[in-house]
């Protein structure tokens, strides 16, 4: 298995789109290296805007844009894009259904050392609250090209939550990603396990090591599209296995924890353990530091799992 | 003022240069060029304007310091340490697993951290909410910000100007560190914001412009704060981006970046200060 930065990854996708829709506008607020929307401007300068450190003012004219035809594409870190501009998207681009996609790099807790101030543990929770929102957590470069296809498809507003780390490979040719739909990357009845964004690897991992060293068959479905929700799969997980985990980058509230909660209710429950930031601020490390500190690890997954099995049988 | 206590301030701001290059090296990363261009800026405001005791950091008649361009931290840290907050230890651990000492400045971590930042815009605010409660209080002490120049692109900067000359907030201070550069280029050609000198004065401050790398305007302007009746004083400085680096200087590569390889010699000799080591 090989790395890729997600964000380099994102930048070629994004100017490949730019040669199949010639309505499509990138607009950054002074990070398009960080972001990679740099890729872009290269090709296309004259569709690229850059607005500067004004990040709510760079969402209304994306509105204005997509008002007269455009397909805007707007960038910056996930804890700006989704926190600062909050109330611009909801209400110039989620309440009239614009197609605006909006795409916040630097998620979770990748951004590392920067700290808290650059952390992004509320952008699902909060984008995800919003009606007509679409919400994408892609996790590997390959489901990433696969979220961006089917973003453009989509019209009206789009969500596209990215790290800032290297991601590992884990789709397979034959793993396809379906908005609204679950992708199955391990069969298994025992446990559901549920992982969204770069922590799909993890998952894998967890449930690799539940097989060889403690027998239990682990379902594992990478849940990127998490608005919309795949309900029958959670309807599945409820029914078919003795209880889900979830695991993520970002806080257990809200986020796909909480959204997996919901349905798992509405099916009439289920044991849900979830993995993630547990209500808290992060503090100063890299992002493998912080993830450990919070016990997001494949170690914790596995224990999940374990507890869950031995509640069942015991 | 007397020539020997700016020729003392030049030799803290070189030390202080000196001590950046170092804490960079530790570190691997780091945003360099904007804390360069504001050193003599915060020498000036921590060894001369700003009143304030290392020993008593909490003391309720200091005055209060905002760096609400929070990523020039390492500039802080190490001005904090060069006045006697923090210990070198502590200051090499910027950025390390762990640290107390974040690339963006963490309240109640360190002493001498008034407010978290780093989300640009809001420690100007904030600073202006200070401001306005010490003024209610009756107190005497006062209010400094600095801000980046880039940052003056984020509309609630404008908000908070605007708030701060219709209370009336004499008591607060805005220090722009006019390098001229971002993250993506020129300010110029990004957002342009000239001409700054009339945006601050419509707005109801009272300005005055400086060299931000001469301590003797830095003092004299300091010492002349506030610098109008009823109203907020604004020091747009001009500075140059990576001041004291060569590579660094007036060069956008250089606002994020730790010193390594090759550029470790260069950035020591270009910040060498001869026999002086310590502060
Ligand atoms: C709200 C917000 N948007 C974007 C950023 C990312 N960012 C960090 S520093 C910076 C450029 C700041 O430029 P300037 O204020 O001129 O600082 P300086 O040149 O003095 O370093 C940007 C865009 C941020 N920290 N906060």
């Amino acid at each position: 298995m090989s790395k890729q930065s997600i964000r380099h990854v994102y930048g070629a996708c994004l100017t490949e789109l730019g040669r199949k829709y010639p309505q499509l506008m990138v607009l950054d607020a002074d990070l398009k290296e960080s972001t990679q929307s740099i890729q872009f401007e290269r090709v296309f300068p004259d569709r690229y805007i850059e607005c500067g450190i004004a990040e709510q003012n760079m969402l209304c004219v994306a509105a204005g844009l997509a008002l007269v035809g455009k397909i805007p594409v707007v960038h910056s870190f996930a804890a700006f894009i989704a926190m600062r501009a909050c109330e611009q998207v909801r209400t110039s681009i989620a309440y009239p259904g614009l197609n605006v996609k909006i795409v916040g790099t630097h998620a979770g807790v990748t951004a590392g050392s920067a700290g808290t101030t650059h952390h992004a543990l509320e952008d699902i929770a909060i984008m995800r609250a919003m009606a007509g929102m679409t919400v994408f957590v892609p996790g590997d470069a390959r489901e990433l090209e696969q979220v961006i296809a089917a973003a453009f498809v989509i019209n009206g507003p789009v969500y596209i939550r990215l790290g800032a780390i290297d991601y590992e490979d884990v789709y397979r040719d034959s793993d396809q990603f379906i908005s609204g739909r679950a992708t199955l990357l391990r069969p298994g009845n025992d446990v559901t396990i549920m992982t969204t964004g770069h922590l799909m690897h993890a998952g894998v991992v967890a449930a690799d090591i539940l097989k060889d060293q403690h027998g239990i068959s682990a379902r594992v479905l990478q849940m990127a599209s998490i608005k919309p929700l795949d309900h029958a799969a959670i309807v599945a997980a409820v029914r078919e296995t003795a209880g889900i985990v979830t695991v993520e980058d970002h806080n257990i509230l809200g986020g796909l924890g909480g959204a997996v909660c919901e349905a798992a209710c509405a099916a009439g429950g289920a044991r849900v353990e979830r993995i993630g930031v547990k209500d808290g601020f992060c503090g100063v490390g890299s992002c493998a530091f912080l993830l450990q500190q919070q016990k997001v690890t494949v170690d914790s997954i596995v224990l999940a799992v374990l507890d869950i099995c031995c509640q069942k049988r015991g | 003022m007397d020539q020997q206590r700016i020729g003392e301030l030049v030799r803290v701001s070189a030390r202080v240069r000196q001590l950046i290059v170092e804490v960079l090296i530790c570190a691997g990363c780091g945003h360099p060029g904007g804390a360069f261009s504001s050193v003599d800026l915060m020498v000036g405001l921590y060894f001369h304007a700003l009143r304030i005791d290392p020993k008593r950091p909490s003391a309720p008649d200091r005055d209060l310091f905002v760096l609400s361009k929070g990523h020039s931290s390492v500039g802080l840290y190490t001005v904090l340490h060069a006045r006697g907050f923090l210990d070198e230890k502590t200051l090499m651990t910027f950025r390390q697993d762990g640290s107390a000492l974040g690339g963006h400045p963490i309240k109640d971590k360190v002493p001498g951290i008034e407010v978290s930042t780093g989300s640009l815009g809001h420690g100007f605010s904030v600073a202006a909410g200070m401001a306005l409660g010490i003024k209610k209080d009756g107190q005497a002490k006062r209010v400094f910000v600095m801000v980046g120049d880039g940052e003056c692109q984020e509309g609630s900067v404008w908000e908070a100007a605007m708030f701060a000359a219709h209370y009336k907030l004499d008591n607060l201070v805005a220090i722009v560190d006019r390098n001229r550069i971002q993250i993506d280029g020129f300010t110029e050609d990004i957002l342009a914001l000239e001409p700054m000198v009339d945006k601050w004065e419509a707005f109801g401050w009272a300005v005055r412009r400086i060299n931000g790398h001469s301590m003797t305007e830095i003092v004299a302007a300091m010492d002349a704060l506030p610098l109008g009746k009823g109203r907020p004083s604004v020091i747009i400085a001009d500075t140059v981006k990576g001041k004291g680096v060569s590579f660094m200087e007036n060069n956008p590569a250089w606002h994020g970046g730790g010193i390594s390889g090759a550029n470790i010699e260069i950035a020591r000799a270009d910040t060498y200060w001869p026999g002086d080591k310590g502060v």
